[in-house]
Order: structure tokens, then C-alpha cells, then sequence
């Protein structure tokens, strides 16, 4: 078991960054006053990257202990943290790691990964009624098939994990990345969902007493259809599940309404992560405006891979026009570099690519400025030469949205 | 090897923001000018197919949006619908109430039903000949596997009925490689080349779903050859920058400090095409589409990508 909470590190840590009028302005500040955050966007956008970043920082600067909830990290992420692997049950990034980066951290970093089977495993363990409906629905054959993909089961796995560990109060902050949705509010639905489909009608007709079941098989059409299409074994098989899964529903409704609150609380915050290009950029402005009509609390906008400044000034592009244009005129100007020929192309290539680069950092601009509503905190992250690959690496990253 | 456009279906997938719908577009409007029959269809039912050909919006009912290109989305209701008055001539299917509520419901609970109805209907209309190639805007690495293999599970799981009887024939067009194939669209960076490496190791151990190729995304150009490098290193002296700057009426330095980025941004993707190419098949094609700089999306980008494919095909 872990430590028990620092209670005590929390109230200073907040106030000492931010006032109780004081707007927030930085990532800093956002982190300070939140227990819960949340990092969301489309796939390849560096959202658990960022994520992870945001959570070395938290734990460096504002000390206590960070815990990042990640679903799907590449093997680097976990390397980078020092670690040689992570799963379900949260570890501890080792000291030595932040001291071979150079770092000394006032609090801890930890790391968790999502395993959905282990963790609906869990959730069925918790909720059933006796041992014996546990084991049956664990041996199910359409539970384990089910239990990947059954109602965007990811989603809510995600949620309901991140609302048990903060109930648990082990942490000070947690930073959670989300899973990759085809819709990026799935997660936010997902508990509702989950509500909903045990309450519903359907999942008390297809647990009706087997009996009388059957006599509506032969009198309604669809059961006649599902009959022919599924055969009658397949649905016994269903209903014999669902009759099990059943017994669960109480503990399983109460439950994804508390993890609903816990999204809407205000301890809660969303970082919503992107590029500049097109396709996640709408994603994103997609996100904000779920999160708004949602009364969902947007702390920061955090956008990656953005392209220098310097790639849009005016006044450089007539001088990149006159290297591609006067090539071999312009080459004439230098001395001592070979063959005049040689540095004319070189000049000429160096004018074009500024060009190609500045309608893209052009594109790029325009799509931020077009962006119908950002939160206070911004932040823009340039591109890096290399993929990150230690804690150094990430902290580099932390620096340029920290403050 | 049969040639990719000769092939009859294709799965078009590939790790999000990578491209994959461009160039499933771009596929489609290829094989489409080059005179085939050709039908895209987009699963993700996000409706912006629509977008990469800037032709309105698409509907289950397939619809020729220019000569010998049609486009669809795919619509699971519909498509059950479909199956249903195809293979059991039930009539009257609106009066089938519970039909459209329970769907859902069904679909989720089922495993495999909700692929296998869009396997089905895609396989359908290779059966039928109803176009020379269907092009698939599948679904994402992570899923394109579990989709491949819904005709096979549903054998597996449901023992007898009408469903099982059908799923003979879809393996049959899926094993094919004559037929059908999956190509993986990656870019030149970290999570999509790993993403694309796992799904080829997949593919190959837990379907009978050939890899018809790779197209890599996205690929910026190689600015300088070595001995420009070179040269380029050494015109940043500052009394040569100075030189420079006086003859272009202007400031160079951001235009070399832009070239430098441009070689730094080319050198970390070249790595990890390296890693792509170690990994695959040698004998697999990789396809190669450069960055486009001035357009990211719409039927010009499609257009640009379906030319540069016509290019290495």
C-alpha cells in the first residue's frame, strides 16, 4: 500500500500560485487547484506525451503525488519514465531516473496503464452478488468476448479506473490519458451509457423467465427474425449472460453515476491536445464544444508540432523569392564555397523549401486564429528534433506548457 | 502478385491522422479514371467522405458522384435491412417494430454482428459484380483485425442458422488474394510506423487477409544531397550570411534556420521509414506519397494524392 495522503501539501501548494480572484493563466496555476486531469484529442497528436509531461512537471514543481493513468503508451513512454514496463497496478518512477536527468522532484511521479479485461474483471469481481455469479460471468464465453468492445468499453473502463483511484486518495494529482475514440466524447458518455443500458427494457426482456420467452419467440416477428438469422441457441446464450450480468445492475448503475459526478466535478479539468492541421483541429474545437455544452470544466488547449514563428514573416518571403529567382546572382556574393553552380542550387532549394514551409505555418496560424473558443491557458509546443525517449526529453516538453 | 487497382476489394486502414481516407479516396478516384467500376465506401460513420471529393453527402445507397465512381457510407440498420430482404424475403420490414430499437442493442451485445454486417454487405457486392473494385475507408488499425475475422468468429459462435450458412462465401472473397487485400496507410513518424509493423505481424498470424501493400503518407522531401549539406554548412559563417542577406535584399537567416528544419524534420522521419522498411516483407510494395504543402484536404488533395499514386503504382 501506499503512503496515505499528504493532505496537508495540498491547501499551501494551490494558494501559494494562485489567488482566489486570480485568473488562471498558466498550466501551472491549472494544475495547482485540480485533483483530476483529464488529456483528450485525436489519435497522433501527442496526447500521452503531453500528458505524461504535464504530470512530471506537477510532481517536479508543485510536488505531492502525480499519478498518470495512461491506456495505450508506447514502450518509449515507458522507458522514458524509467520504467521497464507498467500495467494495472500503479509504480513508482524511480528516483535514479530524475536524478540521472537532472531533476529534483519536491514530490513523486507514478504510472498506471489500463488494462480493460483486468479492469472489467475487477468490476464484475466487485459487483457480483456471490462468488458463484462472479465465476459463471468471468467463464462466460460472450463475457471475455464481450468485455472488449461491449459498449464502448474502453470509455468507460477509463472513467470508472480514474473514479476509483481518486476515491481512494492515495494521489494529490491525477493526469489521465484518454482512450482513442472514433468520437472523442465517447468517454464522456460512456458511464451515462452504462446507466442506461441497465435500466433499460431490452435487458429485461431478454433476461425474462426462459418460459415465457419462448412463447414470444413464436408470436413476434422479431424473434422470429432473430431466430432464423442467429439460431436459438445463440440467443439462450445471450440471455443466460445478460440474466447474470443482471444481478450486477444496482451496484453497476450507482456506480456509473458517481463517476459521471466526478467528471463534472470541479476539481476536475479537461486539457484538450492537438496539432494545427486540419482533421485533429476539428476534432478538438469538436471537444470544446462538447465540454462546454456539458458545462465540463476546459482548463488549457495545449497544441503540438507547431511551427516556428519566424516561418510567417512578410518581409522573408521576398528574400526567399529572390534565392529561388537570382539563384546564381546571389550565389556570386559569397567566396570560397566551390563551385558557384553548386551553392546557386543550394540556394535555390533552401528559398523553395522556406516557401513550401510557409504555407503550411501560414495554414497552420489561420486555423488557430480561426479557433471559435480557447480556454485561458494556451499553450504552443514546437517541434523537437527528436522523438522523446528519457526524462529529459520529457521534461523539455513540460517546460514549453508549464508556464 | 495481383496488381493493387486489379484486385476486387480493398481494405483501406491505417492509424488516425495519418491520411487514411485521402488516400482511400484518392484509390478509388484512381482506379475510377483508369476505367473501372469502382465503389468507395466509408465504415467510420463520420459522413466526411463526402469531403475528399467535395461531392455532397453520402448515404448507404451507393451513388455515382462521376463517371464510374460511386460513394457510400455505411449504415449497419440499413445494411440488416438489406440482408434481411435479400436472404429472407420477409416483406413488410417496417412492421417489424422492435427492429430499429433492439438494433443496437443486438449489435453490441453480439460479437461480430455488427462486422460482420459490414463485411457482409462489402462482400456482397464483390459476389455480385456489381463494380470492378470496392474500395474500403475501413476502420483504424486497432479494429481493421477484429472485422477481418467476424466471418470466422460468427462460425465459430453460432452454431447453426441463416448466419452461419452465409459466412462460407465471405471467407472465400476474403482469403482470396486474387481479390481482395488490406493496405496499411502509415506516415513517417513514431506511433504510426509501430501501429503499422503490429497490424502486418497481425494480419499475418491471425488472419488469411493478404497485405497488399503499404503507402507511406506524408514523406517530406530530401532537401540537399550530402555534398549540398555540406556547402549549405558551410554558407551559415556570419560574414556569408552577411553576404547573402546583402545580395537578397534581406535577411537570410530565417530561410537557412527554415532549410536546417526541413532537414532535421526529413532525418527523424527517415529513421523510422527505416524501421518500417526492416520490418515488413521485402517483398511487399511500399508506396511512397509526399507531404503536399499547399493543400492538407478536399477533392484537390485527393486529386494531387491520386496522381502521385498513379506515379508509383
Amino acid at each position: 500500500m501506499a503512503a496515505p495522503r499528504k493532505r496537508a501539501a495540498k491547501a499551501p501548494r494551490a494558494d501559494a500560485v494562485v489567488g482566489a480572484d486570480e485568473k488562471v493563466r498558466t498550466l501551472e496555476q491549472l494544475l495547482a487547484t485540480k485533483e483530476i486531469v483529464i488529456s483528450c484529442g485525436s489519435g497522433g497528436v501527442g496526447k500521452t506525451t503531453t500528458a505524461a509531461a504535464a504530470a512530471l512537471m506537477a510532481a517536479t514543481h508543485l510536488g505531492g503525488k502525480v499519478l498518470v493513468l495512461t491506456v495505450d503508451p508506447a514502450k518509449r513512454l515507458a522507458t522514458a519514465l524509467g520504467l521497464e514496463r507498467f500495467g494495472n497496478v500503479e509504480v513508482r518512477v524511480p528516483p535514479e531516473a530524475f536524478a540521472a536527468a537532472g531533476i529534483e522532484p519536491r514530490g513523486e511521479l507514478w504510472a498506471a496503464m489500463l488494462d480493460t479485461k483486468q479492469s472489467w474483471d475487477d468490476l464484475v469481481a466487485r459487483h457480483a452478488p456471490d462468488p458463484r455469479t462472479r465465476d459463471a460471468i468471468l467463464a462466460n464465453s460472450l463475457y471475455q468476448n464481450i468485455s472488449g468492445r461491449f459498449v464502448q468499453s474502453h470509455d468507460y473502463i477509463a472513467m470508472e479506473r480514474l473514479y476509483e483511484i481518486h476515491q481512494s486518495g492515495e494521489y494529490d494529482l491525477i493526469v489521465v490519458d484518454t482512450p482513442p475514440t472514433r468520437n472523442a466524447i465517447d468517454f464522456l458518455e460512456a458511464p451515462d451509457r452504462m446507466a442506461e443500458f441497465f435500466s433499460s427494457k431490452l435487458l429485461r426482456w431478454l433476461t425474462a423467465p426462459t418460459a415465457s420467452r419462448m412463447v414470444n419467440f413464436a408470436s413476434k416477428p422479431f424473434y422470429t427474425v432473430a431466430d432464423r438469422i442467429l439460431g436459438s441457441q445463440f440467443l439462450e446464450d445471450i440471455a443466460t449472460f445478460f440474466t447474470l450480468f443482471q444481478t450486477m445492475a444496482p451496484g453497476f448503475v450507482e456506480r456509473a453515476e458517481a463517476v459521471t459526478r466526478t467528471l463534472s466535478d470541479r476539481r476536475t479539468t479537461f486539457i484538450v491536445v492537438s496539432t494545427l492541421e486540419d482533421a485533429p483541429l476539428n476534432e478538438a474545437e469538436f471537444f470544446i464544444r462538447a465540454l462546454d455544452e456539458r458545462r465540463l470544466h476546459l482548463g488549457a488547449l495545449v497544441l503540438n508540432k507547431v511551427l516556428p514563428a519566424y516561418l510567417r514573416r512578410t518581409a522573408t518571403t521576398a528574400v526567399a523569392k529572390r534565392l529561388v529567382g537570382r539563384a546564381d546572382e546571389v550565389a556570386g556574393s559569397v567566396a570560397g564555397v566551390g563551385d558557384p553552380a553548386d551553392v546557386a542550387r543550394v540556394l535555390a532549394t533552401v528559398g523553395e523549401s522556406f516557401l513550401n514551409y510557409q504555407v503550411v505555418a501560414k495554414r497552420e496560424a489561420e486555423q488557430r486564429a480561426g479557433l471559435a473558443r480557447s480556454p485561458d491557458v494556451v499553450a504552443a509546443v514546437p517541434y523537437f528534433d527528436a522523438d522523446i525517449a528519457d526524462l529529459t526529453g520529457l521534461f523539455a516538453l513540460g517546460d514549453k506548457i508549464w508556464r | 502478385m495481383t496488381a493493387l487497382l486489379d484486385r476486387q476489394l480493398l481494405f483501406v486502414t491505417g492509424k488516425g491522422g495519418v491520411g487514411k481516407s485521402t488516400v482511400a479516396a484518392s484509390l478509388g478516384l484512381l482506379a475510377a479514371e483508369q476505367g473501372k467500376r469502382t465503389l468507395v465506401c466509408e465504415v467510420d460513420a463520420k459522413g466526411n467522405l463526402a469531403d475528399f471529393y467535395e461531392a455532397g453527402e453520402t448515404a448507404f445507397a451507393a451513388r455515382e458522384i462521376q463517371p464510374r465512381l460511386w460513394a457510400m457510407s455505411m449504415d449497419l440498420e440499413e445494411s440488416l435491412k438489406e440482408y434481411l430482404s435479400l436472404q429472407l424475403k420477409i416483406p413488410f420490414l417496417a412492421k417489424i417494430g422492435p427492429l430499429a430499437r433492439t438494433f443496437d442493442f443486438i449489435a453490441n451485445a453480439a460479437p461480430g454482428v455488427k462486422e460482420i454486417l459490414t463485411i457482409g454487405k462489402l462482400t456482397w457486392e464483390v459476389r455480385e459484380r456489381h463494380y470492378d473494385l470496392v474500395v474500403v475507408d475501413a476502420v483504424a488499425t486497432g479494429h481493421i483485425v477484429g472485422q477481418l475475422t467476424a466471418p470466422q468468429a460468427i462460425n465459430e459462435l453460432v452454431q447453426v442458422g441463416m448466419v452461419r450458412n452465409q459466412t462460407q462465401w465471405m471467407l472465400d472473397i476474403l482469403t482470396d488474394p486474387a481479390r481482395t487485400g488490406v493496405v496499411i496507410v502509415s506516415a513517417p513518424e513514431e506511433m504510426p510506423v509501430a501501429e503499422t509493423i503490429e497490424l502486418a505481424e497481425r494480419l499475418d498470424a491471425e488472419t488469411d487477409v493478404d497485405l497488399a501493400a503499404i503507402v507511406v503518407n506524408r514523406v517530406l522531401p530530401e532537401l540537399f544531397t550530402e555534398r549540398e549539406e555540406a556547402l549549405f554548412e558551410q554558407l551559415r559563417t556570419p560574414e556569408r550570411v552577411a553576404a547573402l542577406s546583402e545580395a537578397a535584399g534581406g535577411d537570410v537567416s530565417p530561410v537557412l534556420d527554415a532549410a536546417e528544419l526541413a532537414v532535421t524534420l526529413r532525418r527523424t522521419r527517415a529513421e523510422h521509414l527505416a524501421t518500417l522498411r526492416d520490418a515488413v516483407d521485402p517483398h511487399l510494395p511500399l508506396i511512397y506519397v509526399p507531404y503536399l504543402f499547399t493543400r492538407s484536404h478536399g477533392a484537390r488533395a485527393t486529386r494531387q494524392v491520386a496522381e502521385l499514386l498513379a506515379e508509383e503504382l
